[in-house]
């Protein structure tokens, strides 16, 4: 479980920061190490969602009892698993499972997030009263945990796995969205519109929505990453999807017996997880700076 | 603002501070009461909107097999033939007694299975919370504006290791300390040595958290006339780190503590579960595997009681860390 969701940092709305030099220039400067790196990891993910073959050789479920629990090697990247099947290739394959469940949690999240923050930023006094305080009452459970108690009332299981972490992000993401749509409903252009006597519809249509909805895809990007180390979390602790399947959290459940001989059927597909999130997080914070750059 | 003053003299200077300290904290805990009634009506809204009877749910779930009579008790005991709003009555005067019901799973009332449980998960958050402010606070004296390449080092190390997800970091200190060096033990482990990783495994992604925000404090702390006038007055670099913008430093830290007990109390879940230590989390996931529900119901709103506890704390602290905001209300 990363810490990035609650992080209050995260929630400035687009706009309140005084734009970002651009001092020294050269296209040394331009060229970030990080942000490279970055795309690279998602291109190869996207390789692994659309032609896992290209990247793995071998088939993700045969199994070779001969051949089991081997070490790294030139033969097996990240060495083989209990029954022999060879680990590179279970990642490579579970890319497409575990990327679903991340983009999935993440709409769900999301989803839920912009009808209560639109709904408490918009309706009005009452209605922004008592959204908050809900929101507030949320916030009283960490996520991790309203994402168990979701997973205690339905029981474990990919859907369930995948709708508890929505719930468990959505708190967050609501309270940013509520604070971007009053940022944008009191900006001199929404007055400006108010003032040429555009009709309410029109202004919440073509000023307030297009604006207050532009870091949506900020949060997306940011949120895609968490879930997926969120729902590997809960897999890793036995809620996810069901063992033979390789998806990456049911890798790390069913490794987790063997931790003191087989250090490498935890480490790899972990490794692939936290890559997959610091490439979300520098891409989402780097299209953030982008944004606040061209608002401000 | 120089050096630290002295509390008790601006409380005595400032007349009224005393009475509106008060009311702050009353506000603090109307709102926490509050809260923790919305928590506790969510968590009876969960039991109904569950499918299947709620009896089944209070009795210890499908997987327990409660007999008809057990049934028929708990039906009973919970007023589960009246009206919903007479059940959500005897639900909430039932949590104001302390009477969480029993767990099947557990074989003990609620509230036992937490008392067994609390002290060793108490032990291991607060250590690690501690352990969290240490790890940040000597990262961030030591690398923030000390040079490009002390410093890059610093905010790299924070920003990686705040986004390493903890059953990871834990199976790496597992491997390396425990069964390759052989310095900690893997499991169990009651005393010190015990606690080491287990500890390690929760303070480092947070201390990364808090060192970010600390690192960016400082940076515009050094940059403040009253640094300038302290080096002017002979103060060596230490002197004026330690005595001047350390102060300055800690303060979005102490507001983010709050959040950071939560962070904390959720990774005990799973670092519980990866060290095979007893605690909450242990008790909790055993809960959710087994649709326990009072069991996890109980746990999870007294981890709520904390939490908001917790916050509220963290104000009080903050007002004591910050004396700006004792006499300006």
């Amino acid at each position: 479980m990363t810490l990035i969701d609650r992080a209050p940092e995260l929630g400035r709305p687009a706009g309140e920061q005084p734009l970002r030099g651009r001092a020294r220039a050269g296209w040394l400067r331009r060229v970030r190490p990080g942000i490279t790196l970055a795309w690279a990891v998602v291109v190869l993910l996207l390789i692994a969602v659309a032609f896992p073959g290209l990247l793995a050789r071998q088939p993700p479920l045969a199994v070779r009892p001969a051949q089991s629990l081997l070490p790294p090697s030139l033969a097996h990247f990240f060495g083989t698993d209990q029954s022999g099947r060879d680990v590179f290739s279970r990642v490579v394959y579970g890319a497409r499972e575990s990327l679903s469940i991340g983009v999935a949690a993440t709409a769900i999240g999301l989803g839920i997030a912009i009808v209560l923050g639109v709904a408490a930023g918009l309706g009005g006094r009452w209605a922004d009263a008592v959204i908050s305080r809900f929101l507030e009452i949320l916030f009283a459970f960490p996520s991790l945990l309203l994402a168990l108690l979701f997973v205690a009332m339905f029981g474990a299981g990919v859907g369930s796995l995948i709708v508890a972490v929505g719930l468990g992000s959505a708190p967050g993401f609501a309270r940013m969205i509520r604070g971007q749509v009053i940022a944008v409903k009191r900006a001199p252009y929404v007055e400006a519109a108010r003032v040429l006597g555009h009709p309410p519809w029109r202004i919440l249509a073509g000023s307030i929505f297009p604006n207050a909805m532009r870091p949506l895809f900020v949060l997306g990007t940011l949120g895609v990453g968490q879930s997926i180390v969120w729902a590997s979390a809960l897999s890793f602790l036995g809620l996810g999807a069901a063992p033979p399947a390789p998806e990456w959290g049911a890798m790390l459940a069913a490794g987790r017996d063997l931790i003191s001989t087989a250090w490498w059927l935890e480490f790899f597909p972990g490794a692939v997880i936290v890559a997959t999130a610091l490439a979300a997080t520098a891409l989402g914070r780097h299209l953030q700076r982008r944004l606040e750059g061209r608002v401000a | 603002m120089t050096a630290a003053p002295d509390a008790a003299l601006t409380a005595a200077q400032a007349p009224g501070v005393a009475r509106r300290r008060a009311r702050r904290l009353a506000g603090d805990l109307g709102g926490g009461v509050i809260v923790l009634w919305g928590a506790a009506t969510l968590t009876f809204l969960a039991i109904h909107l569950m499918p299947g009877d709620p009896a089944v749910a209070y009795a210890g779930g499908v997987a327990s097999h409660p007999s008809h009579a057990l049934l028929a008790s708990v039906a009973r005991e919970y007023g589960l033939d009246r009206p919903v709003i007479v059940q959500y009555l005897v639900y909430l005067g039932n949590l104001l007694r302390g009477q969480l019901g029993y767990s099947a799973s557990q074989q003990l009332p609620v509230s036992e299975v937490i008392r067994l449980n609390v002290a060793p998960t108490a032990e291991l958050t607060l250590g690690s919370l501690v352990l969290a402010w240490l790890l940040a606070l000597v990262i961030s004296l030591l690398t923030v504006r000390r040079g490009r390449v002390l410093s890059s080092i610093g905010s790299g190390l924070e920003i990686v290791t705040a986004s390493l997800p903890q059953y990871w970091l834990g199976i790496i200190l597992l491997e390396v300390f425990a069964f390759h060096l052989g310095w900690f033990p893997a499991t169990g482990g009651s005393g010190l040595p015990g606690l080491v990783l287990p500890s390690l495994t929760l303070a480092i992604p947070i201390a990364g958290f808090l060192g970010q925000v600390t690192r960016e404090e400082f940076e515009s702390a050094l940059e403040q006339p009253f640094v300038t006038s302290a080096r002017a007055r002979g103060m060596g670099e230490w002197g004026v780190r330690l005595r001047h913008a350390l102060r300055h430093a800690v303060l979005p830290g102490v507001t983010l503590s709050g959040w950071a007990l939560g962070a904390l109390i959720s990774g005990a879940v799973i670092v519980e579960t990866l060290y095979s230590r007893n605690g909450l989390g242990n008790v909790l996931l055993q809960g959710v595997t087994q649709q326990d529900m009072p069991l996890t119901i109980g746990v999870v709103l007294v981890v709520a009681v904390v939490y908001v506890m917790a916050t509220i704390l963290v104000d009080l602290l903050y007002q004591l860390v910050d004396p700006r905001l004792r006499t300006s209300g």
